[in-house]
């Protein structure tokens, strides 16, 4: 049974949590000018694209018989491509996430949430549908679709290690997964696979803390993770950085090798760099394989 | 209070603590730091990883010991430490203070003094009554008991004497004493009379404490002179090993500074309780000598003062005529050196030579004639106090010397040919001297009867000659006359200085009399007869420690007091005076022997040296406090924690403590070594720095160009031209400056001047440039022509010309007769040629200027002309059109040119001679 007035505290907590959110991330969205948001590619859409001499392939229905009339060759009037894209989030909600090493330096959940949610603000303004991996938030457009987005990815996960969710991922769509990647590897593994397997492809972006990347830790040391789950003593916490610096940079490069065997991309982000230069080259790697 | 060594506890029993420190140890040591818990969500990448080293699972050993020193620290620190722990003294009713207060006790009264007030300070602290005395100034009455405290405000008055106490004045003051008190005698180590007298005196009283330190105590004796050297001897108690100590001899220099004239140490043999020395000294140096002391020690009896016995008077010798081949017994000279060489430096020479060596006096025997030069050098000797004695002889006596008028080198006029008497072409006996008159410094010697005058020269009879006249014959002749010449004096016996004319010379009258004329020195010391009735002044007394005081405003002293010679506080030691003879008063007389004095073994003999209480308690308290920081700082260090702020903390408390330990200002040196080094490793031009940016750029720009005109053209190839600044920079390593003027340039100082005059003098050149030609021409009509004319003022620059058409300027490596830079003016000036320089034969041009021109001074603004960019492009436009770029030319040729000269001279002058020499050499 819940307690009423603490729901109501959490209620409001998250309320008050997603004004701000938004705003972040429409801010964030603001810095990436978009021009007229066109594919400039030909596909299917409305609007006039350009002449092509006709193929065998192009059905005697698709000949603009008009400008062929002008000359002798059949030509096909292409139409710009203007097909929506579905894309889809998911955003690690773990108690990992929730780590900052220094009180000036974002958390990584809140970077990851700003990140995906600024890069949905965007896809919504380019046409796209956007949503949450999952069954909770099936692509959609529209400012409303960004609205229930920011209340979903403010909520958190009581768990350690939030798992990949791969479900509910419309074939062939684009997909971002943002997270630390500091858990298993095996669950990631297999949602990518599963992912690959539909023809959705993507990016993998991780948030590390700057101390995740440092390990500036010397002396006798318990390590605990965010909820106390995992524990780790060492009498010599300056004898073990190299050991983790090599795992850490062993799992980056399992991660990108994963995302070259699947098609998608992979990049690290700091909490300490400004998340614009994550945000534009999300949605460079989102431009590029689409 | 426990007592353990130098130290004691006022808490004992809580040094039981010390014990569990072995405990705390074992216990400290299971105890490993504490670790540091941390939210780190990379955890799961170290699940796994195991510890390689398992070191910090104890605390390290440095750490612990650390821990227990702070709680040592804290356990002897609350126990009450003391250092030198003092013993209450026992002990009631008045305290009587003694303090011998010799020149003994000088050497460390300020430690007598401390022990004297730590005395009192006892004695008030216990209410006792307490006096203080000295026995070398012994009150007449018995000493008022006071109040400690006031007596302490006292102690500042009371002051060692340079002398020891008076065995009577003991013996009164040991009847004076009455009533009980304690005595504390501050003993000055040193054995004499009278002493226990006072012992027992003392001890009818009371208690009686001594203080005496063992210690080594010198005493230097009066220095004496020993057949050419001064000897120099000291005692000393105890004795015991062998000792050396150094003695300084004191006096003038020439300057008249006090200083140390000569050094050397007297050795003690092991057992011997008189050491000796011989010190050698030039009669120069040694003349000056006023006071030997032993280096380093403060007391009057390390001094001793000296006297007329030390002080040899110069005197030089000078007989008429040549080396006449003669017998020694007729030698002028003879009687005189047998007479003065115990007492006296002679010296032998010329005239010439004997003035230079400014003795104190000249001995004339027989010389008439003096050339003019010595006759000047001679009075101008006298004027300045110099004393000169002649002798008569038969060379003045047949010289027309001071015949008509008063010769100044002469007492009086004399009659020509003299007169002889007693002689067998003679009337009348030979004559004998009559007594002494009063006024006569000759007062008082008596006159042997046997000494006769049978020749002498006689004085002309003048108003002045009774007054000069200081002894006579029997028949009122004058034998002896002197007069005053300046500062100095003239005296002129009318016999000679041999036995030719009298028996004089062959009397002990003579060694008297040539005494009391201040030719021979005195002997050593004045005896009673002498002294009877004189009164000494005082000069210089010496105090106690000593040090030599002004004393002449104080009483004279009568000579009997002298003539005991026993320093006291009616003769304090010193230097007396009575008219320019002088007597030093010594602490030490020559037969001084010391011994340390000994003491009954009844009575407590005390060290001087005290230690006051010091308790520890607060120091050991900081240290813990001290090294507790320190735990800290390394506990965080050994755990982890020292990180972020907190290291930040750490590395700033350190630095606070290292920064000071860090050497400073080491490289004050180099920058000056690299500005040499540039401008050394190539010929570089360089230019003045004017203080306006914009013409200093334009001035490198433009030596930028004509240097690598030159690297092109010639085999000149310079480096980058180089500013520099007139003030800090060494200008000897240019051989070309480059100076343009603005109207707002600073003067240089008095130094760069002397800086650039020492470079124009060795060869360097100037080209001073005024950039006004287009509107001045040149001259003193722009405000850089008459900066130039205010700089040039202090500078060493020869008489200038405009640059002649047979210049060597217009030909050392282009032929040129414009010297054009941006302006063109003809206004171009160098140093003018000599006067006598001439065309040569067959020659378009006169031979001109041996040297370079230190200077060029123009207003072309050559370096305008020359100026180029960074891609060597002009920066500036120079003329119109074709012309303008020939001008251009011409600018830089004059810069070769130029350039050329200042390295190659009048090496191209000398060119031209070349068919002429090989003319010659017939080829």
């Amino acid at each position: 049974m819940t307690d009423p007035t603490a729901l109501r505290t959490r209620a409001e907590r998250t309320a008050s949590a997603l004004p701000p959110l938004l705003a972040t991330a429409e801010h964030l969205a603001s810095t990436v000018i978009l021009g007229d948001h066109g594919r400039r590619r030909a596909g299917t859409g409305d609007t006039f694209w350009q002449y092509r001499p006709a193929q065998s392939h192009d059905t005697a229905r698709s000949i603009d018989w008009r400008r062929s009339a002008r000359s002798d060759s059949a030509f096909v009037q292409d139409r710009e491509w203007q097909i929506a894209q579905s894309v889809v989030f998911w955003v690690d909600q773990g108690a990992s996430m929730r780590f900052s090493s220094d009180s000036g330096v974002p958390d990584k959940a809140t970077v990851a949430r700003t990140l995906a949610l600024a890069c949905a603000i965007l896809l919504n303004r380019g046409g796209e549908r956007i949503g949450l991996t999952g069954s909770a938030l099936p692509p959609r457009r529209g400012t409303a679709q960004i609205t229930q987005m920011a209340a979903l990815l403010s909520q958190d996960d009581p768990a350690d290690y939030a798992l990949p969710e791969a479900r509910g991922m419309v074939p062939h769509s684009r997909a971002v997964f943002v997270s630390d990647f500091l858990s298993d590897l095996a669950p990631i593994e297999s949602a990518l696979t599963r992912a690959a397997d539909q023809g959705v492809h993507g990016a993998l972006v991780q948030i590390l803390d700057p101390q995740e990347e440092a390990f500036p830790f010397d002396g006798r040391t318990v390590f605990e993770s965010m909820t106390g789950g995992l524990r780790h003593e060492t009498l010599k916490a300056g004898d073990l950085r190299n050991r983790y610096l090599d795992r850490l940079a062993e799992r980056k490069d399992r991660l990108s090798g994963l995302g070259r065997t699947t098609g998608w991309q992979f990049t690290t982000q700091h909490t300490d760099a400004p998340a614009t230069q994550a945000l534009l080259w999300l949605y460079s790697a989102l431009e590029q394989s689409a | 209070m426990t007592s353990l060594g130098p130290i004691a506890f006022t808490a004992p029993w809580l040094l039981l603590g010390l014990i569990a420190l072995p405990i705390l140890w074992i216990w400290l040591r299971a105890v490993p730091p504490a670790p540091v818990r941390r939210r780190f969500p990379g955890v799961a990448l170290l699940l796994g990883l195991t510890d390689r080293e398992t070191q910090s699972d104890r605390t390290p050993w440095w750490l612990l010991l650390l821990r227990l020193l702070a709680v040592a620290a804290i356990i002897i620190g609350f126990a009450g430490p003391v250092l030198n722990p003092q013993d209450p003294r026992d002990g009631s009713g008045p305290l009587l203070v003694v303090l011998d207060g010799t020149w003994a006790d000088a050497r460390d009264w300020a430690q007598r003094m401390e022990r004297t007030r730590l005395a009192l300070d006892d004695a008030a602290r216990t209410g006792r009554p307490a006096a203080v005395i000295t026995l070398t100034d012994p009150p007449d009455a018995m000493p008022d008991f006071q109040p400690a405290q006031s007596v302490a405000q006292t102690l500042p008055n009371l002051q060692p004497a340079p002398w020891s106490p008076d065995p009577t004045a003991m013996a009164t003051l040991a009847d004076t004493l009455s009533g009980a008190f304690d005595t504390l005698w501050l003993s000055d180590g040193l054995a004499r009379d009278g002493r226990d007298t006072m012992l027992s005196a003392f001890e009818d009283h009371g208690i009686l404490r001594v203080v005496q330190t063992p210690r080594s105590t010198v005493a230097l004796r009066p220095a004496v002179f020993d057949s050419g050297n001064i000897a120099l001897s000291a005692a000393r108690t105890p004795i015991g090993l062998p000792l050396s100590v150094p003695v300084q001899a004191i006096g003038l220099d020439p300057a008249g500074t006090e200083r140390v004239l000569a050094s050397i140490d007297i050795d003690f043999a092991a057992g011997d309780g008189v050491g000796e020395t011989l010190l050698s000294l030039p009669p120069e140096l040694r003349n000056r000598v006023t006071r030997f002391a032993l280096a380093g020690v403060r007391s009057a009896g390390a001094v001793t003062l000296t006297d007329d016995a030390l002080r040899r008077r110069e005197v030089a010798l000078i007989a008429g005529g040549g080396a006449a081949e003669g017998l020694d017994l007729l030698s002028p000279l003879y009687y005189l050196r047998e007479a003065l060489e115990p007492t006296a430096d002679l010296i032998d020479g010329t005239l010439e030579d004997v003035l230079l060596a400014n003795p104190d006096v000249i001995v004339l025997a027989d010389v008439a004639n003096l050339s003019g030069a010595e006759s000047d050098g001679l009075i101008a000797w006298v004027e300045n106090g110099g004393l000169l004695l002649r002798f008569a002889g038969p060379r003045l006596a047949a010289s027309d010397v001071g015949r008509t008028t008063e010769d100044p080198l002469l007492p009086v006029r004399l009659r020509a040919g003299g007169r002889s008497v007693g002689g067998a072409m003679s009337w009348g006996e030979p004559k004998s001297l009559a007594a002494f008159p009063d006024d006569s410094p000759f007062r008082g010697l008596s006159v042997p009867g046997d000494v006769t005058v049978t020749a002498q020269v006689v004085a002309q009879p003048d108003p002045t000659l009774a007054d000069r006249v200081i002894a006579g014959l029997a028949d009122g002749t004058p034998l002896v006359t002197r007069k005053a010449l300046g500062q100095g004096q003239v005296v002129l016996m009318h016999v000679t200085a041999n036995a030719e004319w009298s028996s004089l010379p062959l009397s002990g009258l003579f060694v008297q009399m040539l005494e009391r004329l201040a030719v021979s020195t005195r002997p050593a010391s004045p005896d009673l007869d002498d002294l009877a009735g004189t009164v000494w002044l005082p000069q210089a007394r010496l105090n106690a420690f000593g040090a030599l005081i002004d004393a002449t405003a104080q009483a004279g002293v009568p000579g009997e007091t002298l003539a005991g010679a026993v320093p006291g506080p009616n003769l304090p030691p010193g230097v007396y005076a009575f008219e320019d003879a002088r007597v030093a008063v010594n602490v030490a007389d020559a037969d001084t022997t010391l011994a340390t004095a000994q003491w009954p073994a009844r009575i407590p003999v005390e060290g001087l040296d005290i230690a006051r209480e010091r308790p520890l308690k607060g120091w050991l308290l900081a240290a813990a406090l001290v090294l507790l920081a320190v735990d800290v700082i390394a506990s965080l260090a050994v755990g982890g924690r020292l990180r972020g702020p907190r290291a930040d903390v750490a590395a700033a408390l350190l630095a606070v403590l290292l920064i000071p330990a860090l050497p400073q200002g080491a490289s004050a040196q180099a920058p000056d070594d690299s500005f040499a080094i540039d401008a050394t490793q190539a010929v570089s031009l360089a230019y003045v720095q004017t203080g306006d940016p914009q013409i200093d750029e334009v001035s490198e720009a433009g030596l930028r160009g004509l240097s690598d005109v030159l690297f092109h053209r010639t085999s000149i190839e310079p480096s980058a031209p180089m500013a520099i600044d007139l003030e800090s920079d060494e200008l000897a390593f240019f051989p070309f400056i480059y100076w343009p003027l603005t109207a707002n340039q600073p003067l240089p100082s008095r130094d760069a001047y002397a800086k650039l005059n020492r470079y124009l003098r060795s060869g360097g050149m100037i080209l001073f440039d005024t950039r006004d030609a287009d509107t001045a021409r040149f001259g003193s009509s722009s405000p850089e022509g008459r900066q130039l004319q205010a700089i040039a003022t202090s500078l060493d620059i020869p008489a200038l010309e405009p640059i002649p058409d047979d210049h060597v300027l217009t030909r050392t490596f282009y032929l040129i007769q414009d010297f054009p830079g941006r302006t063109a003016s003809r206004d171009v000036w160098v140093e003018a040629a000599p006067p006598d320089a001439e065309q040569s034969e067959g020659m378009p041009f006169r031979n001109l200027n041996d040297g370079v021109t230190p200077v060029v001074i123009g207003g072309n603004d050559w370096a305008r002309a020359w100026a180029v960019d960074q891609y060597g492009d002009p920066m500036f436009p120079v003329g119109r059109g074709s012309a303008g770029e020939t001008q251009r030319e011409y600018a830089y040729r004059f810069g070769v040119n130029l350039i050329m000269h200042v390295l190659t001279g009048n090496y191209k002058s000398d060119q031209v001679h070349v068919p002429n020499l090989l003319e010659r050499l017939g080829q």
